[in-house]
């Protein structure tokens, strides 16, 4: 039977993952395969002087060992940045070079110097430990609010004061004034903490190249095949596309983190084709935390006006964001237009200007990590209208809804560039309220005290652009890429079909939940659909899985070709049952000409288009294989509220999360039992942030100083609880599908949920405010601060 | 990870010698402890000695007023011994919370002792009950073998072949873990005998140690209001990213109560 | 070099082995059983768990020098045919996404549900202290465990 959309089908892919049958990268071995080791710098900042490689070079097992100088001779480009960002002045973004490995200056701890290839990987290892750099240590800076300060280390020559970009958006004359007249200001100073992506899969890249014929092969961890292939081809490499194979197999997760055109990515390809070997390279996760893009890290300050009865007026906004050491990918994008662009949420606030400044530190690069601008855009905004509403006294609630977005002003123009084509925020606050039972909760706050324990509840009602992104719209703001998606239906002789998806699955489940589109559509059963991806000499040009597109963009361009699909087989259907075309339709996997019982099954049809014999060669083709690309009409915006209810041990600080409500407008679902796990693990994160993760390096050396597992706290199982979870669908408007995609909503909601519950629990001591991670020392320096009578 | 001579003797006393022989050998227990530094080439040792293939070093029996647990079992078996849990029940809930399963069912008593981890759970036991550790060459009492930062009594040839708990009266451990490594932020075990009462706390100094103003203060009522205005001094105590040592101090007397309240 | 013989999924496996050969890359390399994963370097995160002489450990933090002569059944040594029961609630509960902590998440949850037949959700989420997921927020996985516990308890009755 077909399964149509909306059933929670299970997985197709999960046999092979669950029988130790996925193949990722590092499974991979191919003949002749050499192994790469980085030899990485120990230093924030610092000159390179000699390097020696002599002794590693006469080193059991050594290959070859490169250096930056090295790659730079042999005339390889530089990593590009996908994005450009235009400051106030009209000035471009400052835009370093990105060499592969580190020339003449490193700038940040994990910068690779040199490679080491050798035919054991433990070979490899100890050469790298007898390659000498003679480094000259230089001042850094680590913090964002240091790197602006005047007289500070400058991190690029062309950096004045470590600025990358100045940007804005906004009215600043239209806030400023609102501002001027509000009954109400409430400010916030907002750290959004650093993290670290922590894709369970290190990544992995086997570079591979031959001579015959002069085609390099790449086995890698990315989101993206094509995008990589692009890149590393055109900017990185000088080769062209179709002397590129990129494959990305099973990837196990991503999160943003493997988007990104990594330089070993392009190294060990390079290396490859110098070597004439195949040349692996895999992380070791200590390797991880100081290679792999970082996320977040934003320090600012914000105000909201309102006026006397809670209406707000206008929101100002000035962020300092890190950016790292150098521009990665998306980076640039990240903290402007997938930021600034949010600020709006789910209200109508009319005025809005907001300042970011993109600065340099000696420190890993930053770039999109699940929700990537989104979450730190939310967390400004719920956590300044919680904050307003305990200030005025009012219900949180209630001070919502008075600002929402009315149900039929849609669509919605905000001022900071979006127009919203649909949502229902009052639904989703009021389904979360019930779940949440938020009219109790006083009650189980005095119950809570009884115990000794504080209980704070606490609210986020978030906004995210998602389904990224039609082109033109990107272009403008900066994008270096079209950002729509392709899908290549082929129906095979019997009936059978293979999908090519442009998208790529790290865990999101297309194999299933793209089958469910065909089965619906075709009316086929899901085990007669395989879905083919993440390999650019099978796919057509797609631009890969991020930003929560997959469905809301490559599931449409699919169900553009499954509609091409089904009209050229009307036309062979009419043929063979001799019928207009007009009079054919198509439904539950049959061709009927209408208002008879004549009928030809789908995989009888797809049997004429590739054994014509009885076919119309004169006016078609034969064969049955439709591709389509679709380019989104504008951004998906999916919304939702996020209720966290915690309980806080004030003897030690520590929080527990008693429970934790999401109520989230998704438009169309396809598979909810994938949504509902695209969800619970976005909340995991979004708590991790909220809780427990924080990537710290020393503010004077630059050393990381949560380097592993050890002192980088992963969520476990026993920090969450089971979430309640709930949908409402208010349909996309603009896509076929109405889907507006669901994989960084928990992300985006939950930190500013956990955030406000955190506080709701301390307000009755007076603490009004406290940082990312809410650690148990933290909270019990703040209650020590507010109640040093109580110390003890 | 560097390369290394591997020895499996199948007695102590050749383990002995061969340590004593290597130039730079180390014991290894279960290797949880171990195997982490020699991965993260954080150590080059010339020789690893195993001693998981002597017979006789595993195994937990009653003997008289005592538990006795040989050196080379495993957290796991420890948490699950119906000995180990009518006699000492605090000591089967400590194992059972070391690590995680998987380290438990490899991690072993001696290996952790030997080790002496300032985070380390065991510790704290072996102090607080005062245990007496049996080498190959003497008995140590607890007093006399943790030394200071993964620092022991232990000659370098000398293997722990088991450990003896004197059964007490009441007893009971409660540790706060770093969220990220699981291991004792600060951990507190606090045991009563007819005779005396001894608190030991882990993870917040460089080493294990006793909190004797508390143990005076509970010999005279064993009750948490009893320690309730002892302050544990935070001079001299760990201090990091997770902790502070102002905090470290103050979650000693939060353990150290919560503690006694559990042991009843 | 050592040669070392080691039962893998109920058949002896004999390989040259360095002392410093981890059982995880003997089961890798060696044998070419890659469903056992390797997500650290600090012997925490859990997607090496197998079953070594019956209960689960880290093949991370073995060396395959001290395995000889041991008995390891691994995620490609569970399924009979058809899916083990707790494969199965894996599969039925969505407690898996990207899949690769997932081989570990399965060999540490049949290690608890052969020593207790009926976990509670607590018990569960205390148990996976050493299996880190970053995917599904560990909510499908607590699900799946309680039912795949319960189905190896019917099955085994």
């Amino acid at each position: 039977m077909s399964a149509p959309i909306g059933a929670p089908v299970r997985r197709k892919e999960d046999t092979r993952f669950l029988t130790g049958k996925g193949t990722y990268t590092d499974d991979i071995n191919r003949p002749r395969q050499l192994y790469a080791v980085f030899v990485r710098s120990p230093h924030a900042h610092a000159e390179i002087g000699a390097i020696d490689t002599r002794r590693a070079a006469a080193a059991k097992g050594v290959v070859a060992i490169y250096t930056g100088a090295d790659v730079q001779a042999s005339g390889v480009g530089t990593l590009p940045c996908g994005w450009g960002i235009t400051s106030k002045d009209g000035s471009p973004m400052i835009e370093p070079a990105h060499p592969l490995l580190a020339v003449a200056r490193v700038r940040h701890v994990g910068d690779p110097v040199a490679v080491v290839i050798a035919e054991q990987k433990a070979e490899a290892e100890e050469a790298a430990d007898l390659v000498t750099v003679t480094y000259k240590r230089l001042p850094g800076v680590i913090a964002v609010e240091d790197a602006v300060k005047p007289g500070k280390p400058q991190i690029w020559d062309a950096a004045k004061g470590n600025i990358c970009f100045d940007w804005h958006l906004g009215d600043k004359a239209a806030a400023d004034a609102a501002f001027a007249k509000a009954a109400h200001v409430t400010k916030l100073d907002i750290i959004n903490n650093r993290l670290v992506p922590n894709a369970m899969e290190p990544r992995a890249y086997i570079g591979e190249y031959d001579r015959a014929s002069g085609d390099y092969t790449l086995y890698t961890t990315c989101q993206n095949p094509h995008a990589i292939r692009l890149l590393m081809g055109a900017f990185v490499l000088h080769q062209p596309e179709h002397k590129i194979r990129v494959i990305a197999p099973d990837v196990g997760g991503g999160f943003g983190s493997k988007i990104f055109h990594y330089g070993e990515e392009a190294t060990v390809t390079w290396a490859a084709a110098k070597l004439g070997r195949p040349v692996k390279w895999t992380a070791a996760r200590s390797e991880s935390f100081i290679s792999d893009a970082q996320g977040r890290d934003h320090v600012t300050h914000a105000e909201l006006a309102l006026d006397k009865d809670g209406k707000f007026l206008a929101l100002r906004v000035a962020t300092l964001a890190n950016l790292g050491g150098y521009l990665s990918t998306f980076g640039p994008a990240v903290p402007t237009w997938l930021y600034g662009t949010l600020l709006a949420g789910t209200y109508t606030t009319p005025a809005i200007y907001v300042e970011v400044k993109g600065v340099f530190t000696n420190t890993v690069p930053v770039d999109a990590y699940r929700g990537a601008g989104r979450p730190e855009a939310s967390y400004v905004v719920e956590r300044l209208v919680e904050t307003a509403a305990r200030e005025l006294k009012l219900d949180r609630a209630e001070l919502r809804r008075r600002n929402f977005i009315p149900k039929n002003a849609y669509p919605y123009q905000t001022p900071v560039a979006l127009a919203y084509d649909s949502g229902d925020y009052f639904t989703t606050l009021d389904m979360a309220l019930k779940a949440a039972d938020y009219a109790g909760f006083e009650k189980r706050r005095q119950e809570a005290a009884q115990r000794g324990k504080l209980r704070g509840l606490g609210l986020a009602c978030y906004i995210e652009a998602c389904g990224v992104a039609p082109s033109a719209v990107a272009g403008s703001l900066g994008a270096r890429a079209g950002l729509y998606e392709v899908a290549e239906v082929r129906v095979n002789p019997t009936g059978s079909v293979t999908v090519l998806t442009g998208t790529h699955s790290h865990g999101q489940g297309h194999e299933t939940t793209f089958a469910q589109l065909v089965g619906e559509r075709l009316g086929m059963p899901v085990e007669n659909v395989e879905v083919v991806h993440g390999d650019t000499a099978k796919t057509p040009f797609g631009m890969g899985t991020y930003g929560s597109r997959s469905l809301a963009v490559g599931g449409s361009a699919l169900v553009k070709a499954l509609d091409k699909v089904v009209n050229k087989g009307k036309k062979i259907a009419a043929h063979l049952l001799e019928a207009s075309e007009a009079d054919i339709e198509f439904k539950d996997g049959k061709f009927t000409v209408a208002g008879t019982d004549r009928a030809k099954a789908f995989g009888e049809i797809a049997f004429a288009a590739y054994v014509p014999h009885n076919y119309p060669l004169e006016e078609l083709e034969p064969g049955l294989d439709e591709t389509a690309y679709y380019d989104p009409k504008n951004f998906t915006f999916p919304s939702g509220t996020h209720a966290c209810e915690v309980e806080i041990d004030p003897d030690t600080g520590a929080v527990q999360i008693v429970k934790f409500t999401a109520a989230d407008d998704f438009g169309r679902i396809v598979n909810p039992l994938i949504v509902d796990g695209q969800v619970h693990g976005g909340l995991a994160q979004g708590i991790g942030q909220a809780l427990l993760e924080d990537c710290r390096y020393d503010r004077d050396s630059g050393q990381l100083l949560t380097g592993s597992y050890m002192d980088y706290c992963m969520p476990r199982a026993d920090n969450l609880p089971s979430f309640t979870v709930s949908t409402h669908g208010t349909l996309c408007t603009h896509n076929p599908l109405g889907a507006k995609g669901c994989g960084e909503a928990g992300a985006i909601g939950a930190p500013g949920a956990v955030m406000n519950a955190v506080v709701d629990a301390l307000a009755p001591l007076g603490i009004a405010d406290l940082s990312m991670p809410a650690t148990p020392e933290k909270i019990w320096r703040a209650i020590q601060a507010r109640a040093p009578a109580k110390a003890a | 990870m560097y390369n290394f001579q591997y020895h499996s003797p199948k007695t102590v006393a050749e383990a002995a010698k061969t340590v004593a022989a290597a130039a730079d050998g180390k014991l290894m227990g279960g290797g949880m402890t171990l195997i982490p530094t020699l991965k993260l080439r954080l150590a080059k040792p010339s020789d690893v000695v195993d001693l998981g293939r002597i017979a006789g070093l595993q195994g937990i029996k009653r003997e008289g007023n005592a538990v006795v647990i040989g050196a080379m079992t495993r957290h796991a078996d420890v948490a699950g011994s119906d000995a180990v849990k009518s006699a000492i029940p605090a000591l089967a809930a400590l194992a059972g919370g070391i690590g995680d399963p998987a380290v438990r069912n490899r991690g072993t008593i001696g290996g952790s002792l030997a080790n002496n981890d300032p985070s380390a759970d065991y510790p704290a036991a072996v102090l607080a009950l005062n245990a007496t550790i049996v080498t190959n060459k003497r008995k140590i009492a607890a007093d006399d073998f943790f030394k200071g930062m993964f620092e022991t009594a232990l000659a370098a040839d000398e293997i722990i072949t088991a450990v003896s708990f004197p059964v007490p009266e009441k007893a009971a451990y409660m540790k706060f873990p770093n969220p990220a490594s699981r291991y004792a932020i600060v951990g507190v075990f606090v045991a009563k005998t007819k005779d005396a009462v001894r608190t030991a706390v882990t993870g917040a100094g460089a080493c294990v140690f006793r909190q004797k103003e508390m143990e005076a203060a509970l010999g005279k009522a064993f009750t948490p209001d009893a320690i309730k205005p002892i302050a544990q001094k935070p001079d001299g105590l760990n201090s990091d990213i997770h902790a502070s040592a102002e905090y470290r101090a103050h979650l000693v007397g939060v353990m150290a109560r919560r503690a006694v309240a559990a042991a009843g | 070099m050592p040669s070392v013989t080691i039962t893998v999924n109920g058949k002896p496996q004999t390989a040259e082995v360095e002392n410093r050969t981890l059982l995880v890359q003997f089961l890798r390399e060696n044998l070419g059983l890659t469903g056992t994963h390797v997500g650290c370097d600090t012997s925490q995160c859990g997607a090496c768990v197998v079953q070594f002489d019956g209960s689960s450990a880290k093949s991370c933090t073995i060396l395959a020098v001290q395995a000889n002569g041991a008995k390891v059944t691994t995620i490609e040594g569970i399924a009979n045919g058809e899916l083990h029961p707790m494969q199965a609630a894996f599969r039925e509960h969505h407690g898996l996404q990207c899949g690769f902590c997932t081989p570990g998440m399965v060999m540490s949850a049949i290690d608890l549900a052969n020593r207790n037949k009926s976990p509670t959700e607590d018990q569960i989420r205390h148990w996976l202290e050493g299996n880190i997921c970053r995917c599904t927020g560990y909510h499908n996985i607590v699900k799946a465990i309680k039912a795949g516990a319960e189905a190896m308890a019917r099955g085994s009755k």
